[in-house]
């Protein structure tokens, strides 16, 4: 997994930035991504390709329980978050739907916008591969990454269902 | 050691003795809400995935309310799917325009919630509802889904936070003072993870919707839920709304807390959180005199019948100033007619303001009072964020509905002492 790094070194980055509810009359991924982090940046769809990562600061995803958050990033090309924290249902809503949200102190120290970073998640490794430095991230809990391998949640209760 | 009333209620519904904090459980569900915004995502996982039916219709409430009556086509067409879906599921607990309202107020009020429920709805402000001593959190739209399809959802048991609220709310300052206060000292994440446990004489004096503004807000500390040990007024409120049965549970005298925060109310003074983070709190004196456009009094938070008394009685012979908007959203049907015929209305129109049906509306920049760039609305409301309301060059700030009322007489954020 290799991409660019958009660092927003700010903390509490909310679910209105990353959509705001004006468009939450649509839950269509593409349409929903055009309007990603807009309030924060009316660059951001313009500068993300497709498997980049965001950086960024304590308590990310906070805010409105809207799933539409993840879908918008997701939509827009982002593989992962990399934050120092993450809010709860917005982790939640991450791990449900198969898309990585690492907590990593130390990467957001350690990466610049625009550094090109190479995630292995077998390992739990960040490498920085503009600054040639790693850092390590705490891998996700067994119970996320069941629901992850599994495709998502509801992947994971279809097959309990049988 | 004792056990909190989250966790008695988690364990009960896991099927177990007792759990603790940490741990990974998978937790029968009693009432799934469902509003329009979050609800169409988790109808089409279900119909992708080939999941026929509800585990139980009978435990799913639809309470449409984010841009209700229909905002635009396309929101009409998400309620209209909404409705037929309902439908095809014999879900017939549906709130449709007649009997709606925004749903942390309408399902308490139509007595869904009772004392040890476990609640969710694809909504962050879910943690309303532990005011009546219920576990209740807000989830996204594949959680909903999951809970649709199979009655349970997966929970960490959240360590608790017990705040002890002590002396006595001053005149002019209410819930809305004291849980901004709280989101204030703790900070905006200060609770993440964490069941926010709320407790003392304070809380013990304050009404029961009230409690519902301080539990509404939980999350904007970052809190998994919010929640309060049933009283006499608790049971009061369920039994006149409910012939539901339910088990009461509180917390032991000796349960485990990681952490607890102290606050004596006495000193309290009405508060105003400043854009753009509802932590961002001042006393209102502390603010000079800061020009508002609009003010709004409605919301999950604070669109009770309690709220609109209280500005109603700030606004009696009064004029909103020249330059001023002020909206009045009553926050349910039931909350309307109430306030008609108390004749609250008469006293918001003279003033100047306006009234509208019931609907999240502005709250969340989805439409009936947007704000433009450059524009300052006082509000009633739970979240300030940039662009909360409307542009991303607006600003919000939060109040008490007695100082949105203040504040829509002067033209400024105003303390509203000076018109008790």
């Amino acid at each position: 997994m290799e991409g660019n790094a958009h660092v927003y070194q700010k903390d509490h980055i909310n679910t209105d930035e990353i959509i705001p509810a004006r468009y939450l009359n649509s839950d269509q991924e593409a349409e929903l991504a055009m309007h990603a982090m807009e309030d924060l940046d009316v660059n951001f769809i313009k500068k993300v390709k497709a498997g980049d990562f965001i950086i960024s600061g304590d308590d990310f995803g906070c805010g409105s329980s809207r799933e539409h958050a993840v879908w918008a990033l997701r939509g827009a090309g982002i593989r992962a978050v990399i934050a120092n924290s993450f809010a709860r249902i917005f982790f939640r809503n991450c791990i449900n739907n198969g898309f990585l949200a690492i907590e990593c102190q130390d990467a957001v120290q350690k990466i610049n916008n625009g550094d090109r970073l190479k995630i292995d998640l077998a390992t739990g490794k960040i490498i920085n591969l503009t600054r040639q430095r790693t850092c390590q991230f705490s891998p996700l809990p067994v119970f996320a990454r069941e629901i992850i391998d599994a495709g998502g949640l509801i992947e994971k209760i279809k097959k309990e269902l049988g | 050691m004792g056990a909190t009333i989250t966790e008695k209620i988690l364990a009960v519904h896991c099927g177990r003795e007792r759990v603790r904090p940490g741990e990974l459980i998978n937790c029968e569900i009693d009432t799934i809400m469902c509003h329009d915004v979050t609800t169409t995502p988790a109808i089409d996982m279900l119909e992708k995935n080939a999941i026929p039916k509800v585990f139980d219709p009978a435990r799913v409430v639809v309470m449409p309310d984010h841009f209700i009556p229909n905002k635009d086509i396309k929101s009409a067409e998400m309620v209209a799917r909404i409705r037929c879906w309902a439908k095809s599921q014999g879900i017939t607990n549906f709130y449709d325009v007649g009997r709606h309202g925004v749903c942390h107020a309408l399902l308490p009020e139509q007595g869904y919630v009772t004392p040890g429920k476990t609640i969710v709805c694809g909504d962050s402000h879910t943690c309303t509802h532990g005011a009546l001593g219920a576990f209740s959190t807000g989830i996204g739209s594949t959680d909903l889904a999951a809970t649709l399809a199979t009655g349970k959802l997966w929970f960490k048991v959240p360590e608790s936070m017990l705040f002890v609220i002590s002396g006595k709310l001053p005149a002019g300052v209410y819930a809305k003072d004291l849980i901004l206060k709280i989101i204030g000292l703790i900070g905006v994440d200060g609770a993440l993870y964490r069941a926010m446990e709320f407790c003392g004489e304070v809380i013990d004096e304050l009404s029961v919707e009230s409690r519902m503004t301080i539990c509404n807000m939980a999350i904007e500390a970052g809190g998994k839920s919010g929640i309060i040990n049933p009283d006499a007024k608790t049971l009061e409120y369920v039994k006149t709304r409910s012939d539901e049965s339910f088990t009461v549970y509180r917390s032991d005298s000796d349960a485990g807390y990681c952490r607890t925060v102290e606050v004596d109310a006495s000193g309290l003074e009405p508060v105003v959180a400043l854009p753009h983070l509802p932590g961002n709190v001042k006393f209102v004196r502390e603010v000079k005199a800061i020009p508002v456009d609009q003010a709004y009094l409605g919301s999950c938070t604070n669109g009770r019948i309690e709220d609109l008394r209280v500005a109603a009685q700030i606004l009696k012979n009064q004029t909103i100033a020249a330059g001023t908007r002020m909206i009045v959203v009553p926050a349910t049907t039931e909350i309307w007619k109430q306030a008609n015929r108390e004749g609250l209305f008469d006293i918001f129109m003279s003033a100047g303001a306006t009234v509208s049906t019931p609907t999240c509306g502005a709250c969340l920049g989805g439409y009936m009072g947007i704000l433009a760039a450059g524009e300052r609305c006082i509000s009633s409301t739970n979240r300030n964020f940039v662009g909360r309301m409307g542009s991303p060059k607006s600003e919000v700030y939060l109040a008490s509905p007695a100082t949105v009322a203040a504040s829509a007489i002067t033209g400024k954020i105003t303390d509203p002492r000076q018109y008790l």
